[in-house]
């Protein structure tokens, strides 16, 4: 019986054939490119971190960032790469407690640390609050943006729970929920989808203010 | 990236001698803006010095009664520090207008200071550039220039300063404190740490090789009403067409700093003198010697709008 066709296969179908390619291309390349290249072997890095609570030891490139360890290394691959230059969002994670873009920063500077990815908040058999709220609201299309969108909110809400203000927050002593508020602190984090009221909404529930029936 | 090593440094002073005595070595802190760069190789270290471990990160109060803000310090962190929400207010607006709440968690207060302009030819490794390549033209001054700057610039290179929180360090008169590669430490006036570009774009700041920002010291509190007003494309998460921080006396008195328009963080005498006659007046002194493109020409016309916005607010 065949392989039931889903999107992951074909994906990692593709990437096979796609990594194919650069091989032959190498191979016809003018060869002086090579020597040049072997030279530039960097050195490697030790770096210990602990990862959804697991403790993980890795060597790496120092020039690895934290989401090429993450998917790359620990093929945890339900953090994304969107545009690798930290304007999207999509690599969010939470690192020490607090939400960074794991793209803009490298591995090795993060000895120590512990960091929560979509997987460590939760599984599908044991969704997150965030998660699940997600899901009741629709608050994605194709889902790419989501696992960064979900991390991302559930440090907002220990964020504002936290008295950080905000470019949203007009008395910077009292600073308190609203989707005001929201918007603003997930301007980070782009949906190409714009599924943004519905995201809006999932973050409204988690934090108390509005459930599925309200909008209803 | 192109490939380069790592360390972290043991002290300030250790820093500092390593960042002077290693070919193509750079400080790392935050990294959000170094590291963006070397994607692009647009920045090329061959070696990386983490100051991340430094005990760089603390707010305290200095003897003179201002405040002592280390190097390290996130922005978020400073933003939401309870004696710079209470006494510099427009600094935690400013830092909050700026980036995402992901980049602020990870951006720190030196490291903000030398973040590196957005003009598109700079990013652009196809266009020329004096600032990122000397020598090699401007792209930008026959090119596409809305976001450019109108004030401070040269023949070489008419890039804005991207800054939020320096606009607002300008206002309230910070000091840069820094040690160099002899170990020796020195404190800057922020008016004096960036550079205007003239013939040497690519050199943009007072930092000599090596030296290192240990923290930024405000002098005691100015009181007054403090504002920090950020116009650009989005409402959120954009760099400044054209931002004005803002102190306002009772008596009319204020002083005025613009980003989003000036090579550098912009503040003149002659635009806190003119004060007390008004926004079109404070606009006239500030855009004083601006040499707008026909693209970026309406920063002059938002600026003055942007400060008669300003003044509507507190006479509210």
């Amino acid at each position: 019986m065949p392989e039931p066709l889903t999107r992951r296969g074909l994906l990692q179908g593709s990437a096979a054939a796609a990594a194919a390619i650069p091989v032959l291309g190498d191979a016809q390349a003018a060869a002086p490119a090579r020597p040049q290249r072997q030279k530039e072997q960097a050195q490697m890095s030790a770096v210990g971190l602990t990862v959804n609570g697991r403790e993980v030891h890795l060597q790496l490139d120092p020039r690895t960032t934290l989401l090429d360890a993450l998917r790359e290394h620990l093929h945890l691959t339900g953090t994304k790469k969107g545009c690798d230059h930290g304007q999207c969002g999509a690599c969010t994670v939470i690192v020490e407690g607090r939400r960074i873009n794991s793209c803009l920063t490298l591995a090795v500077m993060h000895e120590g640390d512990h960091v929560t990815t979509i997987e460590g908040l939760g599984t599908p058999e044991k969704l997150h609050p965030m998660q699940r709220a997600f899901i009741t609201h629709d608050g994605y299309q194709c889902g790419y943006c989501t696992p960064g969108q979900i991390c991302s909110a559930v440090a907002v809400l220990e964020e504002i729970e936290a008295g950080i203000p905000s470019h949203a927050t007009e008395d910077l002593d009292r600073v308190a929920f609203s989707e005001g508020e929201v918007r603003e602190r997930m301007s980070g984090n782009i949906c190409r989808c714009a599924a943004y009221p519905n995201i809006v909404a999932a973050i409204r529930e988690v934090a108390g203010h509005g459930t599925a029936e309200d909008k209803a | 990236m192109r490939p380069f090593t790592y360390s972290r440094a043991a002290s300030v002073e250790d820093a500092a001698r390593t960042a002077a005595s290693t070919q193509g070595a750079r400080f790392i802190a935050g990294g959000t803006n170094l590291l963006d760069l070397m994607k692009l190789q647009i920045e090329t270290p061959t070696h990386l010095i983490d100051v991340n471990h430094l005990g760089l990160d603390r707010i305290e109060p200095t003897a003179e009664g201002g405040l002592r803000i280390g190097a390290l310090v996130r922005n978020t962190d400073l933003a939401a520090d309870k004696a710079v929400r209470r006494d510099y207010a427009v600094l935690s607006r400013a830092l909050l207008a700026g980036a995402s709440g992901q980049l602020r968690n990870k951006a720190t207060t030196g490291g903000n200071l030398l973040q590196r302009t957005r003009c598109p030819y700079f990013y652009d490794t196809r266009m020329p550039c004096n600032k990122r390549k000397p020598g090699s033209g401007c792209g930008a001054l026959k090119g596409m220039s809305r976001s450019l700057a109108i004030l401070g610039t040269s023949d070489a290179c008419i890039a804005q300063h991207p800054s939020d929180m320096a606009v607002a360090l300008r206002l309230l008169d910070a000091q840069v404190d820094t040690v160099g590669a002899d170990g020796g430490r020195r404190s800057i006036p922020i008016a004096d740490f960036h550079l205007l570009p003239g013939e040497t774009p690519h050199i943009e700041n007072a930092l000599k090789p090596g030296e290192l920002i240990t923290s930024v010291t405000l002098p005691k509190p100015l009181g007054g009403t403090h504002v920090y007003r950020k116009v650009r494309d989005r409402t959120s998460y954009a760099f400044a067409l054209v931002s004005v921080a803002a102190v306002f006396e009772k008596d009319g008195r204020a002083r005025f700093a613009f980003g989003g328009i000036g090579a550098k963080p912009w503040r003149t005498d002659a635009a806190d003198a003119a004060a007390p006659s008004g926004a079109a007046a404070v606009a006239e002194a500030a855009l004083s010697g601006a040499r707008p493109t026909a693209h970026n020409a309406f920063k002059q016309q938002l600026t003055a709008r942007t400060l008669a916005s300003l003044y509507r607010q507190k006479g509210a």
